[in-house]
C-alpha cells in the first residue's frame, strides 16, 4: 500500500506502507544509529516524533521481548528506506512489521532517506504527515502544518506515570544483559536462551523523577546498588524529601524544556537538599532550575556516534544522544559549570554545580541503544551520594 | 596532547612486495603515513623492496631505501640514517616481523630507535597465540578452546583434549593464515601440523576447537594517547567462520547483530586494544558469534593497520592509516580534524547510509593444480569493492567489478548448468564462485532454510539474495515491454506501482520507468538485463545485437539514470567537502561541478595476477600530474586496497565497477567540460573499454584506441612491421580450430599461442604439437574476453617460439613528436617466460651495442607510427645478434614504474602530462636516461600458497608482486633482488645442480664458479657425470627413485642452501615437480634458468667480495 510523508514546507515522499495503516502528525527528525531501532521506538523521549532511520536497511534481526525502552511504543511514526525480508536473529521474537501494527504505530519504506535527511540538515528538524490515507500529498501537507509545534508541547505528561512505584524490587528486571560463556560461568539464564550477570545487593535508595524514562537507566541504576522510587513528573520537592531519599534522579524525556515550568520548580526545591543526577530532559531541567535557558537545536543530535568531550580530563567519549533541546551555556550562571561539551558543535553536553552535589549530562550513559562508554556516571552518582552522607 | 617534539627522524618501513594476504594496502597505508608524517615536519626514512608503490616516489620521504626488508638491511639503514624512532604498523606483517627482529636483537635499543604506535610487548602479545588468549581470559573474553604445539607430538596432546574434529590449525607469525587449515581426520591432521610447524617463522601451531559455521565479524579500533578509542568500521562476513575473512564476502556496517550484541562486541574491541597495550594507531579485531546462542568468541587482532582497515578506509571514509600516523607521533583523536566534514574532530564514530560490499579475486585459472577449496588459509590475490543503498545493490555492483566478466549475481548470459548434486556441492564446499552457486540454488526454488542448512551463511544474507534472484522472471518477461518505447505493459501484482504511477505522473514525475528504477536499484546492470528481456543463442556471432546498447537507450530516455551520493562518515548529518562518490538510483545526486576542465582516468579494478600496483601507481601519478596541469582530476577505480581510491588522490572519486555500463554513467554525468578519459593507466581492464567509450563518443586522449587496435591485431600490426621493416617472429591468427592448426603449420612449432586482448599472459601457453595446440584452442578460448553476453571471443594469436632467445623489454614515452626510451631492460631469464615473471636489469648487460641501437631505432618507428601520446611498451627477442619484435603494447606497461625508480624520472607523469596536450621538450624530457647503478626487478610468486604444484615459469604470468635490488654492480643488485624476494641467495653451503640434457655442456663455468666461492655441488648422475667430466668435483645424489638420501632428503634436513634445476623438457617429470615444490614450501632458493643460475652466481660473488651496502634513492638520483 502506498504511503505519503509531507513536510510542513511541502516537500513530500511517496514510498510504501508497512505497519499499521493509519495517519500520525509530529516533528520527523532523523537517528544516526545503525543498529537499535526497537529502543528507538520505544523510547519516551520520541514521543510526538516521526523517526527516519539513516540506516538503509532496518529490521534485519527483529523484535525481541527484552529491547524494549518503555512499555510501549512512542514514535508517532517510522520512515526507512528498507524493510528487512527477513528477522535474522537467535534473540529475534517477531518481526519489525507485526511490532509496529501491534502498536498501530505507521512505518513508510521505499522513500529517499538521505534526500531527507539532507532536507531536515538544512531546512531544520519540522512537522510531517505520514498517512496511508488515500489523500493527496497536498493534503498531506496541509495536515502537517496542521499540528502542533513541538516548540511549547509538553509530552511529559503523556509519558509520565500516573503514580510513584517502587521499581523492580525483586531484582528481575534490572539484571545485567550479558552473552552466553564457554566455560558456563553464567549462571542466570533464562529460557529463551538470553543470560544475565548478578546483580549487587542494594546500596542506596533514590528517587527519580519520571519524565519518559527509559528503563536502561533504570536498570542501570539497579546495576549501580540503587534502589529506585520512581515518581510522576507533577511530584513536589516536599514529598520527594518526604521519603528522605539518598539522591534523586531526574530522568529523559519527550518535547520542549520550557514548557515543564513546574518541573523546574520542584528542582529547584530538591538543589542543596539532597544530590542529584540528570540525564537528557533531566539535564535541561537542571539547568533551568538553576536559572538557565535551553534553545532548540536546528535538527537536534540523534545517534549513537557522537563526540563528547570531558572537559576537566580532557577525555573525549562517544555517546548515545537523543535531544533536540541544548542548554544555553551563557544563560547560566557563576555557581554551574559546564563539564562537557559537544565536539561537533561546541554545544552543552555535561552540567555541574560548583558547590552542591548536582551533576547532569545530556546524552545517554545508559546506552541503549548506543556505546556504553559514558556509563561511569552511574557509578559517579554513587560516589557522590556516599560523599554527602 | 599535541605532537612529540622529541622526535626528528621517523623510519617507516613499508610492506615488501605484492603477495598473497599482503597487497597494496600497505602503499594505500604508507603513502598516508608519509605525507601525514611530513605535514607535520618529521624527516621521514622509508624502506621497501617494492617499486611498484607510490610511496617508494622520492617525493613522498626524504629517505627512500629500495632496499630488502630484512632486519641486517634495515640495520644497515638505521645505522646510516639514525632515526629517533620505527613506526613498525604501517607496513603489514612484514613490517612487524621485520621490527620484532630489530627489537629483539637489540639493535633498536644500542641505537636508540624507539618504536612508536606499538611496542614489543604489544605486538607480541598480540601475535604470540597464547600471550594473545592468556590475556583474553584475563579480561573475561571467552576464546575457542585450543593449546599451542611446538612438535607433533605435543599437537597430538591438544588435539586429544579438545577431543573432537574437525580441528583449526594456525601456524604462528604467518601472513594471512598461511600454512594452516582445517583437519577433519588424522590424517589431515598430522599433514597440517607438519606444514604449519615448517611455515611458521617460531615454530609454533595454535590447535583449536572448530567454530565452522559461526557468525565471523571483524571491528576497525583506533586508540589514541589519551586512551580514548574509537570504533572505524564494523564488517559481516557473509561466509561464516571456516573461510579466511581475506577470502569471504564481507560487508559493512554489521547488519545481522541487535544493538546490545553489537555493543558487548564494541565493549570488548577496546577492552581488547587496552589490554594487548596498543598504545596509538588502528587495530583490526575478529569474532566468531554462534548463530543460535550468540556465544562471542575473540578470533585475533592484528595490532597494526591490516587489509581491513584499508577497506574500513574506503567504506567509511575515514582515513586510518593517516589518523594512525598522526596518533603516532603524539596526537589525540580530537585534535585531528576530519577532513571530510572539515567542522568536526576525528574523534567520533563514522556512521554510515549506505551498504559495502567486498568481493574477493581469485586466480586459481593461473594454478590448475592449486585445491581451489577456499580454507583458513587465504588464497585471493585481490578485491572489488562497492558500495550501494542496500546489501542486493552493492554485492551485484561488487560482483560485476571482479573483472571475471560477470555482470552480477545471475541471469547476465553466464550462469552455468549444474545438475543438482553439483550444486549442492559447491553450497557446502566453500568455493570461489560459491555466491554465483547460491543464486541458482535460488532459482532453483531451494529454500533459505535448505540453503542455510548447507551453507550456514546468515538467513539475512540469504533472504536478500533470494530477492534479487525472484526477480529475474519479471525482467525475462519484460522483453516485450523493453522492444518499443511507451508500450510498457506492468502486470503488477499488487496495485502499489499503479499507485506510485498516477501519483507521478500527477506531479509531473516519469512514471513508465519505475519498473526499470526497480530493477536498478537491485543493483541489476543493463548487461543482465539485457540478457535477460533478450536472450541470445550461445553461439552468436561475434558483434550480434545484445541489446545492451538498447536497455541503455530506453533506460536514459525514461530518466532511469544514477544519482551519485557522497562517502560523508556521518549519514548526511553533516555537510560533506569531499567529493567522494558513489552511484545508487534515488532521488538526489550530490554531484558538484567545480567548471574546471576534467580528465578521467580509469582504474585497473581489483588486483589479480598480471594486472596489480604498477597500473594503480600510473593512474595515481596521472591525477597527481594532471592535477598540476590545472585540471579537475576524477577517478574511477573499485579496488579499496590502492593509493587511486584515496579520496585526496584526484579531486574527484567515483567508487564504482569499471564496467561500460558505470563509467559511461560517469562520463554522462561529467561531460561538461570534460577534455578526455585516460584508458592507458589501468591496464587492460579500461583498455578493453576504450572502443565502447569511443562508440559512445566520449572523447579519449592519448594514443588513439585505433592505434591500440592496431597493435593488437596480428594483420594491421603485420602490415605495419612490414611498412617499418621491422622483424617479427612468424605467426598468424585463427578463430577455429583448424585455422590455429594451418597457422602453427605456417610458422612452425613450437608456437606460442594467446588470445588477444589479454593481459598476463592469460590464457598464453608454449605448444608443442597439433595434439596440444587442439587442445588448446578449445579449452582457452574463454580466456578471451567476451566483455558482454553473447558476443564471440577474440581471435587467437599463433606466434613462432624462439628457443633460448634473450628478451628485452622496452618502455618509451612518445608526444607524437619525439619518441624518448626510457629504458631498455634485459631479461634474465630467456625468452618465453613471461615478462612479469622473468627478473629484468637496467642497463642491459649483455646486449652488444649495435642491438641497442637497433632495439631503439624500431622502437622510435614503432612509437611514430603509431602516433603514440603517452606511454609504449615493447617486448623483443634477441637472438644470435637479431633482433625480433614480439608484441607492443601502447600503453602504461607493468615495468613503468620500475623504470621510473631505475632512471629517476617519473614516466606515467610525464605521458599524463602529454595527453593533456604537453611536448617533451616543455616537460624537458628528451634524451635516454642511462643510469651508472644496476637495477633489477625481480617477481615474487604465491606458490607457498599452493602446496605441490610446479614453480616452473612458462609464458602464463604467474607472480603477484615484484621487488628491485638497486646496486653499483649487475651481482649486487641481483642478489639485494633475491634477498628482497626470498629467500636470499646463500653465501655457503651446498648447492644441488641438475640440469636438461642439451644444457650439460653448458655448466662447466658456472659450476666451477661455485666451487670457486666455496659451496660444495651435489647432482644426479647425468649431470654429476657432466660435471666430473668437466674436471668439477661433485658429489653424487641418488635420484628419487633411485634410492636414498637423495634430494628431498637434503631439503628436508635443511643440508641443501640452493638448487639448480632446469626442466628437463616440454613436460616436467614428476621428480623435479618434487624437488621444486618441496623446495620451496622449505623455502631454499631455487633456480630453474641457466641465465639466472649465471646472475645468481655474480651475485653470490658481490656478496662475498663487497658486502651489502645501502643507499637512498634520493642518492642514486642526485634529489
Amino acid at each position: 500500500m502506498r504511503a505519503i510523508l509531507a513536510l510542513e514546507d511541502g516537500r513530500f515522499f511517496l514510498g510504501e506502507s508497512f505497519g499499521a495503516t493509519v495517519s500520525a502528525v509530529g516533528e520527523v527528525c532523523f537517528n544516526t544509529s545503525m543498529s537499535g531501532y526497537q529502543e528507538v521506538l520505544t523510547d519516551p523521549s520520541y514521543r510526538g516524533q516521526i523517526v527516519a532511520m539513516t540506516a538503509p536497511q532496518i529490521g534485519n534481526y527483529g523484535v525481541n521481548a527484552l529491547d524494549d525502552e518503555s512499555a510501549a511504543m512512542h514514535v508517532r511514526g517510522f520512515v526507512i528506506e528498507e524493510l528487512s525480508p527477513v528477522a535474522s536473529n537467535w534473540r529475534s521474537r517477531g518481526t519489525l512489521e507485526d511490532y509496529l501494527k501491534t502498536w498501530g504505530v505507521p512505518g513508510i519504506q521505499g522513500i529517499d532517506t538521505r534526500a531527507l535527511t539532507k532536507h531536515l540538515r538544512s531546512s531544520g528538524a519540522m512537522r510531517g504527515c505520514l498517512t496511508t490515507e488515500d489523500i493527496s500529498p497536498e493534503q498531506a501537507v496541509a495536515r502537517a502544518q496542521a499540528a502542533p509545534p513541538m516548540e511549547g508541547s509538553d509530552f511529559v505528561k503523556e509519558v509520565t506515570p500516573a503514580e510513584a512505584y517502587d521499581w523492580d524490587p525483586d531484582g528481575r528486571q534490572s539484571r545485567a544483559w550479558t552473552i552466553v560463556k564457554g566455560d558456563g560461568t553464567q549462571t542466570e539464564m533464562t529460557e529463551d536462551g538470553e543470560v544475565f550477570a548478578k546483580l549487587p545487593p542494594v546500596k542506596h535508595r533514590i528517587v527519580a523523577y519520571d519524565f519518559g524514562m527509559k528503563r536502561n537507566i533504570l536498570r542501570r541504576l539497579r546495576q549501580e546498588g540503587f534502589q529506585v522510587r520512581v515518581v510522576p513528573a507533577t511530584t513536589s520537592a516536599a514529598d520527594v524529601l518526604a521519603l528522605k531519599p539518598d539522591g534523586v534522579f531526574l530522568s529523559n524525556g519527550p518535547g520542549d524544556p520550557a514548557a515543564l515550568t513546574y518541573v523546574h520548580e520542584n528542582i529547584r526545591g530538591l538543589m542543596g537538599r539532597t544530590p542529584i543526577f540528570g540525564i537528557c530532559l533531566g539535564h535541561q531541567m537542571l539547568g533551568y532550575a538553576v536559572g538557565g535557558k535551553t534553545f532548540k537545536l536546528k535538527f537536534g543530535h540523534r545517534g549513537g556516534n557522537q563526540p563528547v568531550k570531558d572537559l576537566a580530563t580532557g577525555k573525549v567519549t562517544i555517546t548515545s544522544q537523543n535531544h533536540g533541546f541544548a542548554v544555553d551555556a551563557d544563560s547560566l550562571p557563576a555557581d554551574v559549570e559546564v563539564s562537557h561539551i559537544n565536539l561537533n558543535d561546541h554545544t552543552v553536553e555535561g552540567l555541574r554545580h560548583k558547590s552542591l552535589p548536582i551533576f547532569s549530562v545530556q546524552y545517554h550513559p545508559e546506552a541503549a541503544p548506543g556505546p556504553n562508554d559514558a556509563s561511569y556516571f552511574f557509578p559517579q552518582f554513587a560516589e557522590m551520594i556516599e560523599a554527602a552522607k | 596532547m599535541p605532537k612529540d617534539t622529541s622526535l626528528q627522524k621517523i623510519l617507516l618501513i613499508g610492506s615488501g612486495p605484492i603477495v598473497i594476504g599482503q597487497g597494496c594496502e600497505f602503499d594505500y597505508s604508507g603513502v598516508q603515513a608519509c605525507k601525514a608524517l611530513k605535514e607535520e615536519g618529521y624527516t621521514v626514512v622509508l624502506v621497501n623492496s617494492n617499486p611498484a608503490t607510490i610511496m617508494t616516489d622520492p617525493e613522498f620521504a626524504h629517505r627512500t631505501y629500495i632496499e630488502p626488508i630484512t632486519p641486517e638491511v634495515v640495520e644497515k639503514i638505521i645505522e646510516r640514517e639514525k632515526p629517533d624512532a620505527l613506526l613498525p604498523t604501517l607496513g603489514g606483517q612484514t613490517a612487524l616481523n621485520c621490527a620484532m627482529k630489530l627489537f629483539e636483537s637489540g639493535v633498536l635499543e644500542k641505537h636508540g630507535v624507539k618504536m612508536i604506535g606499538a611496542n614489543a610487548a604489544a605486538i607480541h602479545k598480540g601475535e604470540d597465540r597464547q600471550a594473545f588468549k592468556d590475556a583474553m581470559i584475563k579480561i573475561g573474553l571467552d576464546m575457542p578452546r585450543s593449546g599451542t604445539a611446538h612438535t607433533k607430538h605435543e599437537a597430538r596432546n591438544v588435539a586429544q583434549e579438545i577431543g573432537a574434529f574437525p580441528l583449526i590449525i594456525r601456524p604462528a607469525f604467518t601472513l594471512g593464515g598461511s600454512g594452516g587449515g582445517i583437519a577433519y581426520n588424522k590424517e589431515e591432521f598430522e599433514e597440517i601440523i607438519t606444514r604449519g610447524l615448517d611455515l611458521s617463522p617460531v615454530s609454533e601451531v595454535l590447535i583449536e576447537e572448530s567454530l565452522l559455521g559461526w557468525k565471523e565479524f571483524e571491528m576497525e579500533v583506533m586508540r589514541d594517547r589519551a586512551d580514548n578509542c574509537v570504533i572505524i568500521c564494523s564488517i559481516e562476513n557473509v561466509d561464516p567462520m571456516g573461510v579466511h575473512t581475506g577470502d569471504s564476502i564481507t560487508v559493512a556496517p554489521i547488519q545481522t547483530l541487535t544493538d546490545r550484541e553489537f555493543q558487548v562486541m564494541r565493549d570488548a574491541s577496546f577492552a581488547i586494544i587496552r589490554e594487548i597495550g596498543v598504545e596509538t594507531g588502528g587495530s583490526n579485531i575478529q569474532f566468531a558469534v554462534h548463530p543460535e546462542t550468540g556465544r562471542m568468541i575473540v578470533i585475533e587482532m592484528n595490532p597494526r593497520v591490516s587489509r581491513s582497515s584499508a577497506l574500513a578506509s574506503k567504506a567509511t571514509g575515514f582515513p586510518i592509516a593517516k589518523i594512525a600516523a598522526k596518533l603516532a607521533v603524539g596526537y589525540t583523536l580530537d585534535e585531528v580534524r576530519n577532513d571530510i566534514t572539515r567542522e568536526t574532530p576525528a574523534s567520533f564514530e563514522p556512521t554510515i547510509d549506505y551498504v559495502v560490499v567486498k568481493c574477493p579475486r581469485f586466480t586459481f585459472e593461473k594454478f590448475p593444480q592449486a585445491d581451489p577449496v577456499l580454507t583458513t588459509q587465504m588464497k585471493s590475490v585481490g578485491e572489488a569493492m562497492a558500495i550501494g543503498r542496500t546489501f542486493k545493490e552493492a554485492l551485484q555492483k561488487a560482483l560485476r567489478s571482479l573483472e571475471i566478466k560477470r555482470f552480477g549475481l545471475i541471469g547476465d548470459g553466464k550462469d552455468v548448468v549444474v545438475d543438482d548434486d553439483t550444486l549442492r556441492t559447491k553450497l557446502t564446499v566453500p568455493n570461489a564462485e560459491r555466491i554465483f552457486f547460491l543464486g541458482l540454488a535460488f532459482q532453483r526454488g531451494w529454500t533459505v532454510e535448505e540453503i542455510f542448512e548447507m551453507t550456514k551463511i546468515d538467513r539475512w544474507f540469504l533472504e536478500n539474495i533470494r530477492e534479487i534472484v525472484i526477480e529475474l522472471e519479471r525482467i525475462a518477461s519484460s522483453s516485450p515491454l523493453l522492444d518499443e518505447f511507451g508500450r510498457w505493459d506492468w502486470n503488477y501484482e499488487s496495485g502499489v506501482l499503479e499507485e506510485f504511477e498516477n501519483d507521478r505522473k500527477k506531479y509531473g514525475l516519469r512514471s513508465a520507468g519505475i519498473e526499470l528504477r526497480r530493477w536498478k536499484k537491485l543493483g541489476f546492470s543493463d548487461a543482465q538485463i539485457a540478457a535477460l528481456a533478450y536472450p541470445m543463442p550461445a553461439n552468436a556471432p561475434k558483434g550480434a545485437f545484445n541489446g545492451l546498447t538498447e536497455v541503455r537507450a530506453i533506460r536514459k530516455k525514461l530518466g532511469v539514470i544514477p544519482t551519485y551520493r557522497l562517502v560523508d562518515t556521518c549519514a548526511a548529518e553533516f555537510e560533506a567537502y569531499t567529493p567522494y562518490y558513489y552511484s545508487t538510483y534515488g532521488d538526489e545526486n550530490e554531484r558538484r561541478d567545480s567548471g574546471k576542465k576534467k580528465i578521467i582516468i580509469l582504474g585497473g579494478g581489483p588486483n589479480r595476477i598480471g594486472q596489480g600496483i604498477e597500473f594503480d601507481y600510473c593512474c595515481v601519478h596521472a591525477a597527481f600530474a594532471l592535477r598540476e596541469e590545472g585540471f579537475e582530476t576524477i577517478m574511477v577505480n573499485s579496488n579499496p586496497e590502492t593509493v587511486s581510491t584515496d579520496y585526496d588522490t584526484s579531486d574527484k572519486l567515483y567508487f564504482e565497477p569499471l564496467t561500460l555500463e558505470d563509467v559511461l554513467n560517469i562520463c554522462e554525468q561529467e561531460s561538461e567540460n570534460l577534455f578526455g578519459v585516460i584508458v592507458q593507466f589501468g591496464g587492460q581492464t579500461p583498455l578493453n573499454l576504450a572502443a565502447g567509450l569511443q562508440a559512445a563518443g566520449v572523447p579519449i586522449i592519448g594514443t588513439s584506441p585505433k592505434s591500440i587496435e592496431i597493435a593488437e591485431d596480428r594483420k594491421l600490426f603485420g602490415a605495419m612491421l612490414d611498412k617499418l621493416g621491422i622483424r617479427q617472429t612468424a605467426g598468424g591468427t585463427a578463430v577455429t580450430e583448424d585455422e590455429a592448426v594451418t597457422a602453427a603449420n605456417a610458422v612452425s612449432y613450437p608456437v606460442l599461442v594467446r588470445p588477444s586482448f589479454v593481459l598476463g599472459g592469460r590464457g598464453m601457453q608454449l605448444v608443442h604439437n597439433e595434439t596440444d595446440l587442439r587442445r588448446y584452442v578449445r579449452e582457452a578460448v574463454e580466456a578471451s574476453p567476451g566483455a558482454t553476453p553473447g558476443t564471440a571471443a577474440n581471435p587467437i594469436l599463433v606466434d613462432h617460439f624462439l628457443e633460448d632467445a634473450v628478451e628485452v623489454d622496452v618502455d618509451c614515452i612518445s608526444d607524437g613528436e619525439i619518441v624518448v626510451i626510457g629504458a631498455i631492460m634485459e631479461h634474465i631469464e630467456e625468452a618465453g617466460i613471461h615478462s612479469g615473471d622473468s627478473s629484468c636489469v637496467i642497463p642491459s648487460f649483455s646486449l652488444k651495442p649495435q642491438v641497442k641501437e637497433e632495439i631503439a631505432k624500431a622502437t622510435k618507428a614503432m612509437a611514430r607510427e603509431l602516433n603514440v601520446r603517452g606511454l609504449m611498451n615493447v617486448q623483443f627477442a634477441v637472438k644470435d645478434d637479431v633482433v625480433y619484435v614480439l608484441e607492443v603494447n601502447p600503453r602504461a606497461s607493468r615495468t613503468a614504474p620500475f623504470v621510473s625508480k631505475a632512471i629517476g624520472v617519473q614516466l606515467p607523469k610525464l605521458a599524463a602530462k602529454i595527453m593533456a596536450g604537453k611536448t617533451l621538450k616543455e616537460l624537458g624530457f628528451t634524451e635516454e636516461i642511462h643510469p651508472t647503478h644496476f637495477s633489477v626487478k625481480e617477481a615474487v610468486f604465491p606458490f607457498i600458497r599452493f602446496p605441490g604444484i610446479d614453480i616452473v615459469l612458462g609464458p602464463e604470468m604467474k607472480s603477484t608482486g615484484e621487488v628491485m635490488g638497486i646496486g653499483e654492480n649487475l651481482g649486487l643488485a641481483f642478489a639485494k633482488a633475491q634477498m628482497a624476494a626470498q629467500p636470499a641467495l646463500p653465501t655457503n653451503g651446498n648447492i644441488f645442480i641438475s640440469v636438461a640434457d642439451r644444457q650439460k655442456t653448458k655448466i662447466a663455468e658456472l659450476a666451477q664458479g661455485f666451487v670457486d666461492l666455496g659451496f660444495t655441488l651435489f647432482a644426479t648422475s647425468g649431470t654429476g657425470a657432466a660435471l666430473k667430466a668437466a674436471g668439477i668435483p661433485v658429489q653424487k645424489l641418488f635420484k628419487l627413485n633411485e634410492g636414498r638420501p637423495n634430494a628431498l632428503d637434503m631439503i628436508k634436513n635443511g643440508e641443501l642452501a640452493m638448487i639448480i634445476n632446469t626442466p628437463s623438457g616440454k613436460v616436467a617429470r614428476e621428480d623435479e615437480v618434487k624437488i621444486r615444490s618441496t623446495a620451496t614450501a622449505n623455502r631454499i632458493p631455487i633456480i630453474t634458468t641457466l641465465r639466472a643460475a649465471n646472475a645468481s652466481l655474480a651475485g653470490i660473488r658481490a656478496l662475498k667480495e663487497h658486502g651489502l651496502s645501502v643507499k637512498s634513492l634520493q642518492e642514486y638520483h642526485g634529489v
